[in-house]
């Protein structure tokens, strides 16, 4: 009886796993299809043969340009961010003033706010300094917004270091730069890169501000450009599935190398500790 | 040392980089969209006070209101929707083989960009070609809808997606919860005689319970944000139908040019959150979990 109620679950189990990733699979399947098979033909049948030049037409529209500006911006929004994140967190919880409890507090209020209330006033500040439609902009507002949520995550880790090195460190006349870069920072580095790899994600995956700050094609990112390029091909569902699977390969690859920081890091960005 | 650590130079060098960021581009902000409602502006031109007319305008807009109820509804769903994570992370967590990699795979939905995600869930909703209408014709349901034209059924199509996005993330959390509770508690009640049941019902769920109140605030507080997925799939339509605040707010400001009205709504859907923040913490978290943040 206990072995049929185990099985009954594990099938329930399975169910879930296949209706999470069955959709990706079958928006690989179109992918690969022509439109008189997605069309004439079951949706669940295979590609007669596959049709690659699909993500050759993809590839032809600026997803080029729009993939290389979400490397680079996410890149540079993520060293900004992981750098001043743990800066301030080292500020925070090994040195002493009389603030940093209401800083710190400031800092994780900040994990509730929603992003659009600030939306228009940011629009506006950007467009007063001329950085509407630069992407500075977006690398400014990927660092601020996400700074509470890396602090938060750094923050459990820097509680447990031990405040004796920092000490010995101290007492041999080293100082507080030394300190931080040669000392904390690598101790710190397995709690770095998950922080790395969420913010990773996080801005590979952003769309309003870029929606809203930028309108040059040159500056686009990937969840922005892909929305334009299906705007331009809306019936052509094979181009539509082969730039939609461009844009999710990279985030995919990530988690097949690093699913257990990023698991990790996924905890930890919801509950501390 | 403490010289050293407690040097205000120092302090400020290290803190001040993000604590700059903070404040210019989020607290500020969040300040000015309050003054910003208060004022007549397109964007662009000159900005002229008008007073408390943008948030009377806000209390009067039907439009606004059912956006609002729109988000509250999507929060109250994603608050029910925790009950069946948490029953399968109640089974995934009981000694399954393969959990480890069940759980990873849950969790993939939540990687993707929610834009990619609205526009793959608009092709399996397509009313055609869709995966989900191929699948009700083929086994017999001749005449499905068009879920994402069809105004009384378009908010539980986009929910569904929601559902399909933050399941792998919940049971994660819920897991990671489950296997935290020291063995030799269960170990002790099976031994007497507890049923699994019994066992999840009055060992495992009382001991999680500080981590199922900080996720309905996570999913409730999250759901109020609901923007890029509905934005995509349906702009807030068919006819207002899906319009959720912040979808609302976006239109009014960056398609009718309304920057005073938007700032208001933006205003007014910060203090909103705020307040079921501060409301559903107060219902669900007691005195000594208090700053579990």
């Amino acid at each position: 009886m206990q072995r049929v109620g185990y099985v009954v679950l594990y099938v329930i189990l399975i169910i879930i796993a296949i209706v999470q990733i069955f959709p990706l699979f079958w928006l690989f399947l179109f992918s690969l299809k022509d439109n008189q098979q997605i069309f004439a033909k079951s949706p669940f049948s295979l590609p007669d043969h596959p049709h690659w030049e699909n993500y050759l037409k993809a590839w032809q529209g600026n997803i080029g340009i729009y993939f290389f500006n979400s490397v680079w911006i996410s890149a540079v929004a993520i060293v900004l961010t992981v750098l001043f994140a743990s800066m301030a967190t080292f500020a925070i919880t090994r040195m002493k003033w009389k603030l940093s409890k209401l800083v710190l507090g400031l800092f994780m209020v900040g994990l509730m706010i929603p992003l659009h209330s600030a939306l228009i006033p940011l629009f506006k500040l950007y467009l007063s300094v001329d950085l509407i439609d630069n992407p500075i902009s977006v690398v400014l507002s990927y660092t601020a917004f996400h700074l509470p949520v890396t602090m938060m995550i750094l923050l459990g880790f820097y509680y447990t270091l031990p405040k004796e090195i920092e000490e010995a460190a101290i007492m041999d006349g080293c100082s507080v730069n030394l300190l931080f870069a040669r000392i904390i920072l690598p101790m710190t580095t397995s709690v770095l890169s998950t922080t790395v790899i969420i913010n990773m994600i996080y801005n590979w995956n952003e769309f309003v501000f870029v929606n809203t700050f930028i309108s040059s094609d040159q500056y686009k990112t990937l969840t922005v450009g892909i929305q334009n390029f299906i705007g331009q091909y809306q019936t052509d569902w094979g181009p539509i599935g082969a730039t939609l699977i461009i844009s999710i390969v990279p985030i995919i690859i990530l988690y097949i190398f690093f699913s257990n920081k990023i698991v990790e890091g996924m905890s930890a960005s919801a509950i501390k500790g | 040392m403490n010289k050293v650590m407690s040097n205000i130079w120092m302090i400020t060098l290290y803190i001040l980089p993000a604590l700059l960021l903070l404040l210019v581009l989020i607290y500020i902000p969040l300040g000015l969209s309050a003054y910003y409602g208060f004022l007549e502006w397109d964007g662009i031109g000159n900005m002229k006070f008008i007073g408390l007319d943008n948030f009377i305008t806000g209390i009067q807009d039907m439009k606004f209101w059912s956006s609002v109820y729109h988000s509250f509804l999507l929060a109250l769903f994603s608050a029910l929707s925790l009950l069946a994570y948490l029953a399968i992370s109640l089974i995934l967590a009981s000694n399954i083989k393969g959990s480890d990699i069940l759980r990873k795979i849950y969790l993939i939905p939540m990687l993707l960009s929610s834009v990619a995600i609205a526009q793959l869930w608009i092709k399996v909703y397509n009313p055609t070609n869709g995966m989900l209408n191929s699948f009700l014709m083929a086994i017999g349901i001749d005449d499905p809808p068009a879920w994402l034209a069809e105004p009384s059924l378009v908010l539980y199509a986009i929910f569904i997606p929601i559902l399909w996005q933050y399941a792998g993330f919940y049971i994660l959390i819920y897991y990671a919860a489950l296997k935290n509770i020291p063995a030799a508690l269960v170990e002790a009640a099976r031994m007497d005689g507890a049923s699994p049941w019994q066992v999840a019902f009055n060992i495992k769920l009382p001991l999680i319970k500080g981590v199922f109140k900080v996720t309905i605030v996570l999913a409730i507080v999250g759901s109020l944000k609901y923007f890029d997925l509905i934005y995509v799939m349906t702009g807030g339509g068919p006819n207002g139908a899906s319009e959720v605040m912040a979808s609302y707010m976006y239109k009014v400001a960056f398609r009718s040019y309304d920057f005073g009205y938007g700032s208001a709504i933006g205003f007014l859907l910060l203090i909103i959150t705020l307040m079921v923040t501060f409301i559903v913490r107060k219902l669900t978290v007691s005195d000594e979990e208090e700053l579990q943040y």
